[in-house]
């Protein structure tokens, strides 16, 4: 965190949005080196969304102030703009125009010549697997095509920073691995990333650093390990070679952890607080005469720590689209 | 990879703070813009024919409807009311046709297309300017189409051509002005459906208060001087000079003094309305 300010992509200090009675944002701070990723993980309605829109100069703070790219976001929201690419949660593109009309129409706005914005939109719809339904209207495509080109469209001016809000939300995991592939692409091309998701896993997969924010205020901050270190618990899994084993590792595993251990077919797992037991198990498995051919402590899930952080569990229904009620307030 | 340096002012490498971003859109840029986006309204309207067809469907039947059903009973027979009452309801059907803008805004901010237009560097008037741009396409079929179908019924303008054309340049403009009105009921509908119900809900009233169907003198004294001073009676009139028994400056210069005040009073509510709903 010594990053200076000129290294830093987004630097957000201490942002509040009010709609009404509600607070969305309560004094959240960010920062985001150059050429990394930052997840913002957080339920529905925690404020990742109103973050991004003042990020990206769509809605105004009511206090607090951000620069990206080292431009004000309030005072030089045109130069902002000229940096910034946005994907929103669900995929803004103009489902009666086709694939390619979409890309030709943004590379016409920022000003490319109508070849040159052609040929931009060619690229595009290749790199993103649309060729073939480039000259198909975007309302027919799946929900991964349609991510894809909205995607493809906030990517037409080469943005140096781009705001990816809960871009799989909805998808399948097919779907969803192939989008993650195409962000590991750009941030391997030095584009500073700012993630919103709901899901752990997708920050862990991606985010360098992650900041849980809920009410709308920062929870937690850190690398994926740093936040999973910090709910303290860890998983000790062993798994006997010999299935007739598992009762003694059980009692042995019981023993050490002094809780009650999950068996899963040959599996048992246990938390722990201690990693000092981790030799005692070793000796105690060995003088029973069990060999094992899995014997690991590995630390806790993001999952688990959002619980812990939290005190409710992230969202478990995946398919469900219920961000609108953040997207519009009032 | 060179073409995009030169045509944008995209510069990948910002901290190094060799190229200033520029700090506004010029007007030229903005109206470049606008039309642009102007383009993308007409593109839709030729992936999907359909939709132009529905939205014809409407002025045909109201022609047919009124000289055969009405005609013979409010002026004896129907090719005289033909006559009376087509540039009238070419006058009503541009109110309609306004609407079209504010349906087609609420889409844009419902399903989060406005958003991807107000992060990237245009002018911020752009979108707005651009889709009311396009909706005069629309206001040009619609005014082909009534006059179009009247004709094939009998309709005969009198004043020539350049009554016509007057004709058409009075109603667009008012369109224009209008249009504000569309956009205002636009951005305060929840949904897009809804902005035709709102519409319809003022705009059939406000029409049918009118000269358009009926003459002035066939109507009770205390509802005269309402109808007489409805800025539709003025426009009608209007169009009606212009098209058939020549053209009088009085109703041409008040429909245009209305437009001003639809447009003054309308817009700012409208730009209000918009910077508070985004």
């Amino acid at each position: 965190m010594s990053a200076t300010t000129a290294d830093l992509a987004i630097h957000a200090e201490g942002l509040v949005k009010r709609f009404g009675e509600t607070t969305a944002l309560d004094g959240v701070d960010l920062e985001v080196p150059r050429g990394t990723v930052l997840g913002v993980l957080g339920p529905n309605g925690a404020g990742k969304t109103t973050a991004v829109r003042i990020l990206s100069t769509l809605l105004g703070a009511d206090a607090g102030h951000a620069t990206v790219g080292g431009y004000d976001v309030q005072s030089q929201a045109h130069q902002v703009r000229q940096l910034i690419g946005l994907t929103g949660q669900y995929a803004a593109v103009d489902e009666a125009l086709t694939g390619a009309e979409n890309l030709l129409l943004i590379g016409r706005l920022l000003g490319l010549e109508r070849s040159a914005a052609k040929r931009r939109a060619q690229d595009l719809l290749s790199d993103f697997d649309l060729v073939d339904a480039g000259h198909r209207a975007a309302g027919t495509y799946s929900g991964g095509m349609r991510r894809r080109l909205d995607l493809a469209a906030s990517l037409v001016g080469r943005p140096r920073i781009l705001y990816l809000d809960e871009p799989t939300t909805g998808l399948d995991p097919r779907a969803r691995n192939d989008l993650w592939d195409i962000i590991r692409g750009l941030v391997a091309d030095d584009v500073t990333v700012l993630l919103t998701t709901q899901y752990l896993e997708e920050a862990d997969e991606l985010a360098g650093q992650i900041v849980v924010i809920d009410h709308g205020r920062v929870i937690a901050r850190g690398t994926p390990d740093e936040l999973k270190a910090m709910t303290g618990t860890r998983t000790l899994a062993v798994r006997p070679e010999n299935h007739t084993h598992v009762p003694t590792v059980r009692v042995v595993v019981a023993e050490l952890a002094s809780v009650e251990p999950d068996v899963n077919g040959q599996l048992v797992t246990a938390p722990i607080t201690d990693s000092a037991i981790l030799p005692l198990v070793v000796r105690r498995l060995d003088d029973a005469g069990v060999t094992v051919t899995e014997l690991n402590l590995r630390t806790s899930s993001l999952d688990e720590v959002f619980l812990s952080l939290t005190g409710k569990p992230a969202e478990p229904d995946r398919g469900h689209d219920t961000n609108q009620a953040e997207r519009i307030p009032a | 990879m060179s073409t995009m340096t030169a045509t944008t002012q995209r510069q990948p490498d910002q901290a190094s703070g060799t190229t200033p971003l520029s700090s506004r859109v010029g007007p030229i840029e903005g109206t470049k813009q606008s039309l642009t986006l102007a383009w993308r309204s007409v593109i839709q309207i030729r992936h999907s024919p359909t939709d132009l067809a529905d939205f014809s469907v409407q002025p045909i039947m109201f022609v047919l409807l009124f000289t055969f059903m009405f005609g013979g009973a409010i002026m004896g027979d129907w090719q005289t009311y033909l006559t009376f009452m087509l540039p009238g309801m070419i006058v009503m059907n541009m109110l309609f046709v306004t609407m079209y803008v504010g349906q087609g805004l609420n889409s844009d901010l419902t399903k989060g297309v406005f958003d991807r237009f107000r992060s990237l560097p245009i002018a911020r008037w752009a979108p707005l300017a651009g889709r009311i741009l396009a909706e005069q396409v629309k206001q040009i079929w619609s005014i082909i189409l009534v006059l179009g179908v009247g004709m094939i019924l009998g309709f005969r303008l009198q004043n020539g051509a350049l009554g016509l054309l007057a004709a058409v340049g009075l109603l667009l403009f008012f369109a224009l002005a209008f249009s504000w009105v569309g956009v205002l009921v636009g951005i305060l509908a929840k949904d897009p459906e809804r902005v035709q119900i709102y519409g319809m809900t003022v705009l059939f009233p406000v029409t049918f208060m009118s000269n358009v169907f009926v003459p002035l003198e066939s109507l009770p004294s205390w509802l005269e001087p309402v109808v007489d001073a409805n800025p539709v009676s003025t426009m009608a009139d209007a169009v009606r000079g212009l098209m058939m028994d020549g053209a009088e400056s009085g109703p041409i210069l008040q429909t245009l003094l209305w437009g001003v005040v639809f447009a003054a009073v309308f817009a700012p509510l409208a730009v209000r309305a918009f910077r508070r709903r985004i």
